[in-house]
């Protein structure tokens, strides 16, 4: 590329993103992102995941930030949001210049003129990126793309191995009124739980004729609202914060909930090891996909499309990947693993497309299904209330 | 002819002296930047508030919000039972962390003014004011610890085969008693010092047992201090929704204006709740004003 192009690719991408900036909401017009990345801006602010953007704070041997500043020249301040509501407040801040966001955030970051459309073109890993994570409507709007995949995984049912017995094999261990276990039952503070009783009636209750757990009808969702005012009875605490269930693993106030992998994998971490196990149960699971995102208002974009390139390399997917446990955006990385853990694409059913279809990808759920059945099904709004009233 | 001051009349002179013959414009001076930050950016984000209240809030398309008038807010706090519950809910922990708070700040308050000496006065005072120097949020996770199944509690209950509350409802009654205890005190303690020893003498002089002079010159002469204090610790409990997330998993007032942020980003609905407490503040200043709480400020 020539000087003169790669001067005119930062005033462009400098005048898309102040036309962002300056636009608020509007998302119309064919804009598709910036057309080359320029000059490093020398910065970069990012929310993140916890475990997503390590520089050897929590582990010194975990760290492929240091390494992608000393590449890029780009200083990383990486912010931990601990909950999707907290990473969509921070974005609304606009003093950050992307986002790791998960599916129950991103259409309302696409649609509300938080982030901006992404010239996938410009990120060289996209091609080896997992062709079933693209074009989802978790990471693009309208035809337009949003975001890069950075890696996905299920939502797991955990228990003490200690502490309950038998072992559960089905989600209907969280949803028993008569549980043995009640008052110690943990489940996800956020309306998308709702999904997750969705999920377990479209197996156990057929007759429902649920589809798309995101997508419910009235009488669906009612179904879904009933089972969980049900399991409010059982439910000792709700969690939100990571640390939060982790802690209440650990010292025995919870002992079975839904849980994440990267939390089974602290707590057998903790010196004594707690002992859990985590699993994906019978009926399957609800799951999530996290999407890397530019924001409308980034002041270092350039910065930010070279960290979208730096983290969907197959190396440092390896490295996030082990890390945080889950199965990397791109598969490549696989060949990485391989080396020191020849199961751990096998684990994560990185390759496995069946076993990633399967799950239901966390999504905002709208009033237009999606499908032949028009404007019938419940807003998030009604999820949003509904989880109000469940919790009561 | 008076002898010139000897600096040039310049315009920042003028202005002092100018000042400093008008006793008026001394006062303007003084009040206006306190006053301007109060009606400015206290009253006006109250307004804010309360016109946000009453905007529309997209949900399903768009995710934004028009700022057109409607009641619908209003209409679906008032429809769904469960706002109802959360309002109640908080009210009755409010209520009861105050008057735990009251009863046990009265002794300590009246210790500390009428009992101690001025050293032991002085121990009593960094001791009520030391938990202020702990960060709220430490003091919230070591009652987590406190309270947790296999926490401080349960080990000291189990001899006697008991076991603590566990996190809920009483778990945040503990906690934010606890917490605003000083608020309390310190209010309570300075109305006792209004109070004259020589009364409480006199009192006892006529004839009058001590429940009597409790009750009939005690009472009403500290009661300025307990209102004031009341409204620290039910104000503070009204509002709060970090010990509440910590502690339990019911919510309250604060809680669900905080749910109704982020990803749902329905803020009129969250400005319609908060104008919830607001309301009862109001109510309970108008009660306490009534009680002449405010007549000896």
């Amino acid at each position: 590329m020539t000087h003169r192009a790669v001067t005119l690719g930062v005033v462009m991408s400098g005048v898309a993103v102040l036309l962002a900036a300056c636009g608020g909401s509007s998302v119309s017009g064919p804009s598709k992102g910036p057309t080359s990345i320029g000059k490093g801006e020398g910065a970069l602010n990012i929310i993140v995941w916890a475990g997503y953007a390590e520089y050897g704070a929590t582990d010194p041997t975990v760290n492929w930030v240091t390494p992608f500043q000393q590449q890029t020249g780009c200083k990383t301040n990486p912010k931990i949001a601990g909950t999707s509501d907290e990473m969509v407040s921070l974005m609304q801040t606009g003093q950050y210049d992307g986002v790791s966001a998960s599916g129950n955030a991103t259409l309302r970051l696409m649609v509300g003129g938080n982030v901006a459309p992404v010239n996938v073109d410009l990120i060289d890993n996209y091609k080896d990126i997992n062709p079933a994570l693209k074009d989802q409507p978790y990471n693009t709007y309208q035809g337009t793309h949003y975001g890069i995949p950075h890696g996905w995984g299920a939502n797991l049912l955990m228990w003490r191995t200690d502490l309950v017995n038998p072992a559960p094999t089905s989600w209907g261990a969280v949803f028993d009124p008569n549980s043995p276990y009640k008052g110690k039952v943990t489940a996800y503070d956020d309306p998308i739980y709702i999904a997750d009783a969705a999920l377990y009636l479209k197996k156990t209750q057929p007759s429902l004729g649920i589809t798309d757990v995101y997508e419910l009808t009235q009488p669906q969702f009612t179904a879904a609202v009933n089972l969980l005012k049900q399991q409010r009875t059982v439910i000792g605490q709700y969690w939100s914060d990571y640390t939060k269930t982790q802690a209440a693993f650990a010292n025995g106030d919870t002992l079975i909930g839904t849980t994440w992998q990267v939390i089974t994998n602290l707590l057998l971490s903790n010196k004594p090891p707690t002992p859990v196990q985590a699993i994906v149960p019978s009926e399957g699971s609800t799951g999530w996909s996290d999407t890397w995102m530019v924001s409308s208002q980034a002041a270092h974009p350039n910065c930010m499309y070279m960290w979208m390139n730096y983290i969907t390399s197959p190396k440092v997917q390896s490295q996030v990947a082990q890390w945080f446990g889950e199965a990397p955006a791109n598969p490549k990385a696989c060949a990485i693993i391989s080396q020191t853990d020849s199961n751990f694409c096998t684990t994560y059913h990185v390759n496995d497309t069946q076993f990633l279809s399967s799950l239901a990808l966390w999504k905002v759920p709208l009033k237009n299904c999606g499908d032949s059945r028009g404007n019938v099904c419940m807003s998030y709004q009604d999820w949003l209330t509904a989880w109000t009233d469940i919790k009561g | 002819m008076a002898p010139s001051v000897p600096l040039p009349p310049g315009f920042g002179h003028r202005i002092a002296r100018t000042i400093s013959r008008h006793s008026k414009l001394r006062l303007i001076a003084l009040l206006t930047p306190p006053l301007g930050w109060l009606v400015l950016l206290y009253l006006g984000s109250l307004g804010v508030l309360l016109a946000a209240a009453f905007w529309h809030y997209d949900s399903d398309i768009t995710f934004s919000i028009t700022k057109t008038f409607s009641l619908e807010n209003f209409q679906q706090l008032l429809a769904d039972p469960t706002y109802r519950t959360i309002a109640l809910r908080t009210i009755i922990i409010a209520s009861l962390v105050t008057i735990t708070d009251a009863i046990i700040a009265f002794p300590i308050a009246f210790a500390m003014s009428k009992m101690a000496g001025p050293r032991l006065k002085a121990v009593l005072g960094v001791a009520v004011l030391m938990p202020l120097w702990t960060s709220y949020l430490v003091k919230i996770l070591a009652w987590r610890l406190i309270l947790s199944a296999g926490g401080v509690l349960n080990g000291v209950l189990r001899p006697f085969h008991l076991s603590g509350p566990g996190f809920g409802d009483v778990a945040v009654y503990l906690v934010l008693a606890y917490i605003w205890l000083p608020y309390m005190i310190l209010p309570l303690a300075a109305g006792f010092e209004r109070v004259p020893n020589s009364l409480i003498e006199a009192s006892s002089d006529l004839g009058a047992r001590t429940w009597a002079t409790f009750r009939r010159v005690v009472l009403p002469l500290v009661l300025p201090g307990l209102v004031a204090g009341s409204i620290f610790t039910f104000s503070l409990t009204l509002g709060d929704y970090i010990a509440v997330s910590q502690v339990s998993s019911t919510q309250f007032i604060g809680s669900v204006i905080y749910s109704n942020q982020g990803v749902s980003g329905d803020l009129p609905l969250a400005a319609a709740f908060a104008v919830v407490p607001v309301i009862v503040m109001l109510l309970y200043l108008g009660g306490a004003r009534r009680l002449g709480a405010f007549e000896a400020l």
